[in-house]
């Protein structure tokens, strides 16, 4: 017996009394919806994905897009998209699919903790007339100067510094590779961050030649696969980031379907065109924390000590044990990526069952690095499921030293989270391949929407500090004072070292 | 031609490839390393198509690694992973060489004239014009070839142990191409691997590799021409192709 339609999840109309019948829906839909039969509009509601392409292009808001018109009997442990996870194995016989982040409704820790500000007796600051230092160094600090003096007030500094990234906001772009996400996205995002004095990252998929003009604001990886990596590449990065893991599929490697690997995709990523990059679960010379540290000198080798090595993980249970393997492996900076993390596709068992929330693993790798004496020797950033200017502040004040956003900027250039990212259609132009879908983006433009976010973030980040009478950002790092965990229970607020409000 | 003998004895890698990097800046085209003992990441990132490193000794992990273009000649045994995500060049080890050789490797060759270790060639892959090539004179430990994408592999088994006696060859194989000297049993193949005996345009396509094999060390190659020689692929280009299914 077939199993059948199941319900519709968007059901889609055209208002007739508002339509011109301009046809602009049919042309922005890349999923197939629309089509013109006569002089009318025909709609497929079954293809819809609510990526809102076509509302937001309809000159007259004639269209309406309701999610679940219809639904099945409601049940509180056979939930719809378990139902229809069964449906679809039971018609495959295979691993389901998806895109961007998480998508169980865990709850948020972020929207759990609540921030301080001074009243009465400690001034606040007003950021408009007063210094708010908001930059950010990060890599290596040393655990002690050595000092000369020099004849007359001249001294000389001794200790060898290494070298770090300056960056003006402790806001950076996380890795999101060409071949996951479109090259004018990224062009997008360089320009941005070029502008704003921060980072981004390359993801797995190589610099493309069009990217070097941003190169000194550009950190390129190294993951499993090694795709894209040759001494150029190295030494084209301001820093360079060794992927072990990912928060939206720890412990699993990546398969970049040929698909999407169009001749300028194979070029970045130096593969033949139409194959499969596929990127091991393990880098196969890394079985070790001693291994480790064999790449992160390896590479600093290679690049003649000149640029701060990262190593990011996936946030998971023991991610403060293997934080401190990595601060003692050379690197300068690790990267923890929480269970929050998106992706352009992930099998859905592990982006929405594996890994810990950034906001826990934070907070332990940093209360571990601090007892163990070696916080100094690699900055904190923090990334998966920031999602505003509070969590960026909530974060650093559980220890980070700085964030990746990814999902919120790629929201800033359009994305509506629809969550497709993997079917490589993306009607925003941005998860896609498809020339005539990766034209919809405009890089200068585009590059504005994403300097403006950051910036706003920025402006209510200093924003918050004053108003807890906080001047300089390293008052605010790992300053759990102030904040105040909301009905968050006795185990977290242990693991946070945040008390409760109240308290 | 200017050269440029060092002797590395209680030398770091770290002074001893600044030493290399400035020598070939400065035009040196032969450069001999004496004492060479442990040394890691030698030659790590150089440059210089015209440049040969003469290594007397035997070096540490990750020899070459990210190397594109020099020459390197180890008269002893090396550690793991020579040719480390290498893009061109070439290496040559006078004696045996420890796990994942080759690994990732892009372009240039790495001849090993004894034996590896486990997981060679793993992950090699090829691009446009590059196409890496690992040969290995005598035996290889399990995991030959372990999620090869592209290139090529050659073991010729002329040490005292067959060439493969150990199973997981190929495993995740999608690109590229071993050759074994001999037959192979088929317990020791990896998922995804199929085997074919050697067609002409195939034994004339490795013949060159292995004549410039065989006149690296000063082995007679006529033998290992004459000899038959087992092909091993990939069942499929794209293994994951028919994994999954939309959410």
């Amino acid at each position: 017996m077939s199993i059948g339609s199941t319900p519709l999840k968007f059901r889609v109309t055209i208002d007739p009394d508002r339509c011109m019948n301009c046809g602009r829906c049919i042309e922005n839909c890349s999923y197939g919806v629309y089509r013109r039969e006569a002089d009318s509009i025909r709609i497929n509601s079954r293809s819809c994905v609510a990526c809102h392409r076509c509302l937001a292009f309809c000159p007259r808001d004639a269209i309406e897009i309701e999610e679940k018109p219809g639904d099945y009997r409601s049940h509180p442990v056979w939930t719809r998209e378990i139902r229809e996870a069964v449906f679809n194995q039971a018609k495959t016989g295979k691993i389901i699919s998806g895109g961007m982040g998480n998508a169980l409704p865990y709850p948020i820790i972020f929207d759990r903790l609540v921030l301080d500000a001074c009243q009465v007796t400690n001034p606040s600051i007003d950021p408009l007339r007063e210094p708010m230092e908001l930059r950010t160094y990060i890599g290596k600090k040393p655990s002690s100067l050595s000092i000369r003096e020099r004849p007359g007030m001249d001294t000389e500094l001794l200790t060898k510094l290494s070298s770090n990234l300056q960056i003006e906001t402790p806001i950076m772009i996380g890795h999101m590779s060409y071949g996951a996400i479109s090259l004018p996205a990224q062009q997008a995002m360089a320009r941005a961050v070029h502008r704003i004095g921060t980072f981004m990252g390359t993801g797995e998929g190589g610099l493309h030649q069009s990217l070097y003009p941003y190169q000194k604001n550009m950190i390129v990886q190294v993951a499993s696969g090694r795709f894209g990596v040759d001494i150029d590449y190295l030494e084209r990065g301001a820093a360079i980031e060794i992927k072990i893991g990912q928060g939206a599929k720890p412990g699993i490697g990546g398969h970049l379907p040929g698909e999407k690997v169009c001749a300028d995709v194979a070029c970045t990523r130096m593969i033949p065109e139409g194959s499969d990059a596929i990127s091991p679960a393990p880098h196969h010379d890394i079985y070790s924390i001693e291994d480790l540290k064999q790449l992160v000198h390896g590479l600093k080798e290679a690049t003649e000590w000149k640029k701060p090595v990262f190593v990011k993980i996936a946030a998971v249970h023991n991610s403060a044990a293997i934080a401190a393997g990595i601060a003692r492996s050379g690197a300068d900076a690790v990267v923890i990526d929480g269970f929050r993390g998106g992706t352009g596709s992930a099998p859905v068992v592990f982006r929405d069952h594996v890994g810990i929330p950034i906001e826990a693993a934070i907070a332990s790798v940093d209360a571990k690095l601090r007892q163990q004496g070696i916080r100094h020797k690699v900055s904190i950033i923090a990334s998966g499921g920031i999602r505003q200017s509070a969590d960026v502040a909530k974060i650093i004040c559980l220890g980070a030293d700085a964030v990746y956003i990814g999902t919120s900027a790629l929201v800033a250039m359009g994305c509506r989270v629809c969550g497709t990212c993997n079917r490589g259609v993306c009607a925003w132009g941005i998860a896609t391949q498809k020339p005539e879908l990766t034209k919809r983006l405009d890089p200068e433009a585009n590059a504005v929407q994403v300097e403006n976010l950051i910036h706003g973030w920025t402006l209510e980040l200093a924003e918050l500090m004053g108003a807890a009478g906080i001047n300089s950002i390293e008052s605010l790092r790992g300053n759990r004072d102030r904040l105040r965990g909301y009905m968050l229970d006795e185990g977290l607020l242990n693991v946070l070292d945040v008390k409760t409000v109240g308290a | 031609m200017s050269t440029l003998t060092i002797d590395t004895k209680d030398i770091h890698y770290t002074p001893l490839n600044q030493q290399i990097r400035k020598a070939v800046a400065e035009g040196v085209k032969e450069i001999t390393l004496n004492n060479v003992l442990g040394q890691r990441f030698i030659g790590d990132g150089l440059r210089g198509d015209d440049v040969t490193i003469t290594v007397n000794g035997v070096p540490g992990g990750d020899l070459a690694m990210f190397m594109s273009g020099p020459t390197i000649i180890v008269h002893g045994n090396a550690d793991h992973a020579p040719g480390n995500t290498m893009d061109k060049g070439k290496v040559i080890i006078h004696g045996s060489a420890g796990d994942a050789v080759a690994h990732s490797m892009r372009g240039g060759r790495v001849y090993v004239r004894d034996n590896i270790g486990y997981r060679g060639g793993i992950h090699m892959k090829k691009y446009r014009e590059k196409r890496p090539i690992l040969v290995v004179g005598g035996s290889a430990r399990a995991f030959l070839g372990e999620s090869m994408a592209g290139g090529l592999i050659i073991v010729l088994g002329l040490g005292d142990t067959k060439p493969i006696s150990e199973q997981g060859v190929g495993s995740g194989i999608h690109g590229g191409e071993i050759f074994v000297r001999g037959p192979v049993d088929k317990l020791y193949l990896g998922n995804g691997t199929k085997q074919a005996p050697v067609t002409e345009d195939e034994r004339a396509m490795i013949r060159l590799i292995i004549e410039d094999f065989a006149r690296s060390f000063g082995i007679d190659a006529t033998p290992l021409l004459a000899a038959d020689y087992t092909r091993i692929a990939a069942i499929s280009a794209r293994p994951f192709a028919s994994k999954y299914t939309l959410e």
